[in-house]
């Protein structure tokens, strides 16, 4: 056990590392490949006992994963937004072979307009793929996130494959101090990889990615996925207990902070959480009764442990750092439909956009949502869905925008 | 054919074992099919194939196959990506001591020319380029067969398809994938046609000895999507090789070499004429100028073999 200044990349690698994979297929896009070259570096000077194939696309790099690991190694892959974008068929079609793999997603806002900075609309379009879903806080969860995922997604009861995401720069490029647990604890937790019968070799026949020819059995294998997902929850309790015990970090598929006599929670994902704390603390400091909750695991979606963490709250601030079109944000669709008609739900469910594209939330930001809420609580009314946006960044794209048009011939007075 | 000795002398040398179960949902008279079985009754049981998207992906319908060997599906684009992933995962067990030599595969890419002509281009490309040991087989009926034969980057010009039904048909040209393959150099790289099963049987025997990118064009004449009687399969296939519209020809350290010269050729027309496709070359009048066309085309490509042109 070490401890180190570490960037979310490099604790991908370690993680990677430490869970010795066999096979890495490749393809870089920012803010990722920091990921890719750092496993390159050590299997070229023999630190790693493992194999990196540089693929033409992420389609073929996601093609390539799902088939060796269903030959039977342990396969690790990382991606970014379009990346992620570009395998999309493979990333839908890879959990129906039943083969686990994990790959991390760095994320990045998708395009148009192109940006490198962070936010979740991209690893959100694999929600419904049957890819679980892990999401970090910090750049220790990215390094300790791989190996809980690897352990689940091979655990016999889930054979699905994961998805471990970080924020592209605030965690991919960020350092932070991060225990770098010892190999022989890291083997103890992590066995090696246990293909079973599901793998290609001679004198076994066998078939994976057949055609059905009716709408039962296509169901059947697609309940099948969805129910072995559902169950990865309590295996992954299982699963984390055992992290806990073997490393000493508590990582429940649900984390509280500061909730338990909270009226106003903040509910969110990701490395900006660490900013609501901030934010929970000086609120806290102020007097007022505000937390936070934020599932680690979005993929199986935790309802009950979402339920119990959020029973008998007043209101709940939803700050979703992505944005489906047409209706909002996806994580307050989603909390919505695991609280409606329960018990002991929040009355009050308010729905923030923020943070896309790397926009940062600040401190005031978070408190103006936090006294939004509460004054949405004393009236007994859900406002309508805020998207954060200051004056001053209007100000700032009314000049560009007054550039845009000079260069067109056109005067800053015609702007509307 | 030169280098090693073949062990097929004549077509009683064949595999008399069929590796490919009888009972699957292609067409009658498959020229895919065909060629499939004799491909595999070659390469022997230890095979995996990775699939992708077109007519053969309803081979392994569950809970049905009629392969005796393992089979996996990946997609339209990616099937290259596919043999790569299982080929290093083979590689690093045997390196690691958790897999046998007899416990090894043979892995075999199998797309239709949708795949191999156009969306799976790149992927291929970039497998051969890595040097990937595997065998590609591009089953070439020239068309998306599988979706009812619209025109694809294989279709030949003056064919009818789906989405070209106009008096002069698929305006495009067949894609030339043999010379685009063979820029990559290759460990092989050949042609063949299931109805000259004897020329096929020697090509996989050759590629089957060799290590790295090997990669077979079959053409697959298409009762369905060409327009001819399903037991006139073999005959469509053999008018092919005859007319000297599909040249067989193998391809080893960019030397190419033609397996069969068809001498005389016979015109195309007894080719085109047996096909639904090209019928309105035929009726309700001759397009003499449309046959003189592809005439052309053809006697140009042999003369260029004759006089030593590189093809």
């Amino acid at each position: 056990m070490s401890r180190c200044l570490l960037t979310g990349n490099a604790a991908a690698a370690w993680g990677a590392r430490l869970a010795r994979v066999d096979y890495v297929p490749a393809f870089p896009i920012t803010p990722q490949t920091e990921i890719i070259e750092t496993l390159a570096g050590w299997i070229e000077r023999g630190e790693m006992d493992g194999r990196l194939v540089m693929l033409e696309s992420e389609h073929s790099m996601l093609t390539a994963a799902s088939a060796a690991a269903a030959t039977g190694v342990r396969v690790f892959t990382a991606t970014s937004s379009q990346g992620l974008m570009y395998a999309m068929e493979m990333i839908f079609s890879a959990p129906g072979n039943r083969v686990p793999f994990f790959l991390v997603n760095v994320s990045r806002g998708l395009q148009t307009p192109v940006t490198l900075e962070a936010d979740h609309t991209d690893v959100l379009a694999a929600r419904d793929s049957g890819f679980l879903q892990f999401h970090c806080a910090t750049c220790q969860e990215v390094l300790d996130g791989v190996l809980l995922a690897c352990r689940l997604a091979e655990d016999c009861r889930v054979r699905l494959p994961a998805i471990v995401n970080l924020d592209g720069f605030h965690l991919s490029f960020t350092r932070e101090p991060v225990t770098v647990p010892d190999a022989e604890s890291v083997a103890r937790f992590l066995p090696p990889y246990d293909a079973g019968m599901q793998r290609f070799r001679a004198d076994m026949p066998l078939s994976l990615g057949a055609a059905v020819l009716n709408g039962g059995q296509y169901s059947y294998f697609r309940y099948e996925q969805h129910l072995a997902s559902v169950g990865a929850l309590a295996a992954y309790d299982e699963i984390a207990a055992e992290f806990t015990e073997t490393f000493g970090r508590r990582y429940e598929a649900v984390e509280s902070y500061c909730s338990d006599d909270a009226d106003v929670v903040f509910f969110m994902i990701g490395s900006f959480s660490t900013k609501a704390k901030d934010a929970v603390d000086r609120l806290r400091e102020a007097g007022q009764r505000v937390g936070l909750v934020r599932p680690r695991l979005l993929r199986p979606f935790p309802e009950a442990a979402l339920r119990r963490a959020l029973a008998g709250k007043k209101g709940v601030a939803v700050i979703d750092q992505n944005l489906s079109m047409g209706k909002g944000g996806v994580l307050h669709a989603e909390l919505a439909s695991a609280l409606y008609g329960q018990r002991d739900a929040p009355p009050i469910l308010a729905s923030f956009i923020g943070g896309l594209g790397g926009r940062d939330i600040a401190p005031e930001e978070f408190y103006a949502i936090a006294a939004a809420v509460r004054c949405a609580c004393r009236d007994g009314v859900t406002p309508s869905p805020r998207l954060l946006f200051t004056a001053g960044e209007l100000r700032e794209t009314r000049k560009l925008q007054a550039l845009a048009w000079v260069s067109r011939g056109r005067s800053e007075g015609e702007i509307q | 054919m030169s280098g090693i000795r073949s062990i097929f002398h004549g077509m009683k040398n064949l595999p008399a074992e069929r590796l490919l179960m009888p009972g699957s949902p292609m067409c009658a008279g498959c020229g895919g099919l065909l060629a499939l079985h004799e491909v595999l009754d070659v390469l022997g049981r230890s095979t995996v194939i990775v699939n992708a998207a077109g007519c053969m992906t309803l081979l392994a319908t569950y809970p049905f196959t009629p392969m005796a060997g393992r089979w996996l599906y990946t997609a339209m684009a990616s099937a290259p990506a596919g043999a790569q992933g299982v080929r290093d995962a083979l590689d690093i067990q045997l390196a690691k001591g958790r897999l046998t030599t007899g416990e090894d595969l043979q892995v075999v890419v199998l797309s239709g020319d949708g795949s191999a002509y156009g969306m799976g281009l790149s992927s291929t490309s970039e497998a051969i380029g890595r040097g990937l040991d595997f065998l590609y087989l591009c089953y070439d009926n020239e068309g998306y067969g599988n979706t009812g034969q619209q025109s694809s980057p294989a279709t030949p010009h003056g064919a009818h398809t789906a989405t070209e039904g106009g008096p002069i048909g698929h305006a495009g040209r067949k894609k030339d994938l043999f010379a685009i393959w063979a820029a990559h150099r290759p460990a092989y790289l050949a042609t063949v046609v299931g109805s000259e099963p004897l020329d096929l049987a020697r090509k996989i025997e050759k590629a089957k000895s060799l290590k790295g990118p090997r990669l077979i064009i079959a053409l697959a004449p298409c009762p369905t999507g060409w327009g001819f009687e399903p037991q006139e399969s073999v005959e469509i296939g053999r008018l092919a090789v005859r007319t000297g519209v599909w040249p067989l020809k193998e391809c080893i350290d960019g030397v190419v070499t033609h397996t069969k010269n068809p001498n005389p050729r016979l015109p195309v027309e007894s080719y085109l004429v047996r096909q639904g496709r090209f019928s309105h070359l035929f009726v309700p009048e001759r397009n003499g100028v449309a046959l003189a066309g592809i005439q052309a085309e053809v006697d140009r490509y042999w003369d260029e073999v004759a006089t030593g042109g590189a093809r």
